[in-house]
């Protein structure tokens, strides 16, 4: 895959010499945007030629949602212009977008769970039956068929999207873009939960749109990808342009200085740590239903477990049943040898584990409110004696905290909402050291957040390792369970398909074991 | 077999599942009620059970409407009483043709209604606010403008739209009320499941933010949304007011909550977003068999009132279980 990036990337550079010669399809000129008590941006420029995909990088809080929320008219610049096709144009509503032929996939998913696929696609642009005002549901069925199958999806049309995976869902997102016959597509980390084999899929349909001659702008955190399908990259940092590239003049290492505007040692550094023999937690013949089949293991103290497979593998499954989220149906699972009995989340943090989940804004967080109250959550009672809560300690606590992981936050008493993804992710983490914790389950803790917020949260992953945590990651990036790993295990449709040393296993290993013995079992995104 | 063809499948058996729970629970009381009384299942019960019920089913329509986009309607049964005061003194008092009457009355309502929506989309009040301060405005200005006292005589051409009947082929003798409640359960039908503006309704209940983005024109999907409820609450309270032979200032009081358990009963989402008419029908009727049946067999009004309570919560409790069952 990173052969095949490299040659697109260059045949790209060379076709995009030509296209430079066209009049730019978009311009967006001087861009300047404050909220108060911040400028989000300032004095912006971003040009978008005819068939070209344009990478907008740049870390979390860079502006580039701000900006790609100007441009689809849900906020207004305070200065600036934008000219598309050679004409200036006022943007003032979603709407107003879409009549120009701008289309948007989010980077929040923006389907509406009880509607099914069909209506979620053509919602507000539905075909019109005999009678105005009507819908003619046959042929919007018919189109939404059209549409999923363009995108190898073989889904129904009339399932409410709620029964589908996040990939799932985000697949029908993008088909959901793709149908609006679109001139230009902004693209808001459109893989950030989707398979190997989906973002294929997807770059295919990318790469026949841009020699249709549409134009995409591609928001992504993978730099890989970068590479692989985009021709220029503009890049953002603080709100402020940093520059625009060709793809093919720089490298990842030159993105990735321009993002963060200083050197940024090895991304992930491994840590040679001396083995201990001791075992935290060990797992038994652990059953859950048919998501969690028959799984035995053992991590030890002071070891980074990476857990690796496919979506919906069972990966997240297994780290709810050990966690106590959702009860095990079968085997046992031992502390320091012991077997400890864990039916609900309360026994597991008894025990001693504490649990990152996947989503952390509706599973990890209270966003409304804040850092202080985050931070103490897990240890509330041990606050509260003998009744009233004691807010020295806790501010004792969260100002520890706050030092310890290097949370950025105005205040302890700033809501987390407002929060980056990084340093809400850290308060998570924040809140299970208070804890104690003896094994840390972390299910794909870098899932949305920038480089050097991810640098930060693995640099602490070892830290913990070194004073003797037992570290379970679940993460869907390779490279990332290569990287920050001792060993590595590997699930498929519920059970362990492989254990890896990670110094000397590769991509293709875990790839191998990730989808089973025959190759496209379990790729199905259906 | 692949995945997604057995996912479509337990979704239809859920939603079977799910519809004919509380239809079940319908037919059991009806059941229970016939054997208990032999007057139960007459002809002429029966259609008593739909003529009383006729205003409730309609005003369950427009909750269900406004349940749907994400809110609510508490000012259904002071608007109702409002409707019917102000028709009956359009008639009695200024002397305008009962046509005239009603469809000021009508209009009235549908600006009530858009007021309650101006309120939640332009002032930004959580519906229940909105409509709370509209219930009690509402019941102020009834008798205001009655005086606190009923107004009647409005004549045969009004009230005859209470208790007279319609010879129907096959179906025999059907009140007019219970007609006019048809045909507004019918309009909703078609309104949700045949326009784009019922899709809408869906969309902004579902997750208004999305539906925004994809360019549902929010606010007005809204404000039409409770003006229809506005409006069909009018309409009830004329229905109500015809039956009464007169307008009386406190009528419909607690009607609201009537409407409320019908929906829910009916599997429509306190959240917006889930529900539909049928549905509601059949929690409306439910109500209806459940205070009549009750009335037959001599159950004093204060244990009637607890028994609905419990029956609610029963039959939501079952809902949710069999919902639970549609996940798995």
């Amino acid at each position: 895959m990173r052969l095949c990036g490299c040659v697109g990337a260059c045949t790209a550079f060379f076709m995009y010499k030509s296209r430079m010669d066209q009049t730019p399809l978009l311009q967006m000129q001087g861009i300047s945007k404050s909220f108060p008590g911040v400028q989000a941006l300032k004095d912006i420029d971003l040009t978008v030629y005819p068939g070209e995909i344009l990478a907008l990088v740049g870390e979390n809080g860079a502006g580039k949602s701000t900006l790609m929320k100007i441009l689809n008219g849900v906020y207004s610049a305070d200065e600036g212009a934008i000219t598309w096709q050679g004409q200036p144009v006022a943007i003032h509503s979603p709407h107003d977008a879409q009549a120009l032929g701008i289309s948007m996939i989010h980077q929040e998913l923006a389907l509406i769970p009880y509607l099914d696929a069909g209506k979620n696609i053509y919602l507000g642009r539905e075909p019109q039956g005999a009678i105005p005002g009507t819908v003619h549901w046959r042929k919007l069925y018919q189109q939404a068929q059209a549409d999923l199958a363009e995108l190898d999806l073989k889904l129904s049309v009339r399932t409410p999207v709620r029964f589908f995976s996040i990939a799932q869902q985000q697949m029908i997102e993008v088909a959901k873009a793709l149908s609006i016959d679109a001139r230009l597509i902004v693209m808001d980390e459109p893989t950030s939960s989707l398979t190997d084999r989906e973002v294929d899929t997807l770059f295919s349909r990318m790469r026949s749109l841009r020699e249709r001659g549409v134009s995409i702008i591609f928001i992504s955190h993978r730099l890989e990808e970068v590479r692989a399908i985009c021709d220029r990259v503009t890049v953002l940092r603080d709100g402020i342009l940093v520059g625009t590239h060709p793809v093919a003049e720089v490298t990842t290492e030159d993105i990735i200085r321009m993002m963060v505007g200083r050197e940024v040692g090895q991304m992930y550094e491994r840590r040679d740590r001396a083995a201990t023999d001791g075992v935290v937690l060990e797992v038994r013949n652990l059953s859950r239903g048919d998501r969690v089949r028959d799984v035995s293991f053992a991590l030890r103290r002071g070891e980074i477990l990476g857990v690796a497979g496919l979506v919906g593998a069972g990966r997240t499954e297994l780290a709810e049943t050990i966690f106590g989220a959702h009860p095990a149906t079968g085997g046992e699972i031992l502390l320091e040898g012991e077997p400890v009995h864990i039916r609900r989340p309360q026994q597991a943090i008894r025990s001693g584990i504490g649990f990152v989940p996947e989503d952390r804004k509706r599973q990890g967080l209270f966003l409304g409110m804040s850092v202080a109250a985050n931070v103490v959550m897990a240890i509330l009672r041990r606050l509260t004696r003998p009744v009233l809560i004691r807010w020295p300690r806790v501010e004792a606590i969260t100002r520890e905290s706050i030092e310890r992981l290097d949370i950025r936050t105005p205040s302890q008493a700033q809501r987390v909402r407002n929060l980056s993804g990084g340093n809400q992710q850290k308060v998570v983490i924040a809140k299970w050291l208070t804890l104690d914790p003896r094994v840390l389950i972390l299910d794909e803790p870098t899932r949305g957040i920038d480089v050097g917020a991810k640098a930060e949260i693995y640099r602490l992953m070892h830290q913990l390792a070194e004073r003797g945590v037992g570290i379970i990651m679940i993460s869907s990036e390779l490279p990332e369970v290569l990287g920050v790993s001792d060993r590595i295990l590997v699930m498929h449709e519920g059970r362990l398909a492989g254990e890896f040393d990670a110094r000397t296993a590769t991509q293709n290993d875990l790839m191998n074991a990730a989808t089973g013995t025959t190759l496209n079992r379990g790729m199905n995104p259906a | 077999m692949t995945p997604s063809t057995t996912l479509s499948w337990q979704v239809t058996l859920g939603n079977v599942l799910r519809r004919t729970v509380v239809l079940l629970f319908l037919i059991a009381l009806g059941l229970y009620f016939s054997s208990e009384s032999e007057q139960f299942l007459t002809e002429r019960n029966l259609t008593n059970i739909a003529q009383q019920n006729a205003h409730v089913i309609i005003v369950t329509i427009g909750m269900t409407l406004t349940m749907l986009v994400g809110g609510i309607d508490l000012s259904v049964g002071s608007v109702a009483a409002l409707g019917g005061a102000v028709s009956a003194g359009l008639i009695v008092r200024e002397g305008l043709p009962i046509e005239a009457a009603v469809i000021l009355t009508l209009a009235m309502g549908f600006g009530i209604g858009l007021t309650n929506g101006a309120l939640v989309v332009f002032g930004k009040l959580p519906p229940f606010v909105a409509t709370l301060s509209m219930m009690g405005v509402a019941r102020g200005l009834t008798l205001l403008y009655t005086n606190g006292k009923p107004i009647s005589g409005m004549g045969e051409a009004y009230t005859r739209w209470g208790r007279d009947r319609l010879s129907v082929p096959v179906v025999g003798d059907v009140p007019l009320p219970v007609i006019v409640a048809l045909a507004v359960v019918l309009l909703a039908l078609l309104l949700l499941t045949r326009t784009r503006f019922g899709l809408h309704i869906y969309a902004v209940g579902g997750h208004q933010e999305t539906s925004r983005l994809a360019g549902v024109p929010v606010s007005r999907v809204q404000l039409l949304t409770y003006g229809i409820s506005g409006m069909l609450a009018a309409l009830a309270g004329m229905l109500l007011a015809a039956r009464l032979y007169s307008a009386q200032p406190q009528m419909g009081v607690g009607l609201e909550l009537d409407a409320i358990a019908s929906s829910v009963l009916g599997g429509v989402s306190l959240f917006g977003g889930v529900g539909n008419v049928p549905g509601a029908v059949i929690g409306g009727l439910l109500i209806g068999v459940l205070g009549n049946g009750m009335n037959l067999l001599r159950v004093a009004s204060y244990q009637q009132q607890m028994i609905q309570g419990i029956v609610l919560v029963v039959a939501v409790t079952v809902d949710m279980y069999t919902k639970r069952l549609e996940r798995r």
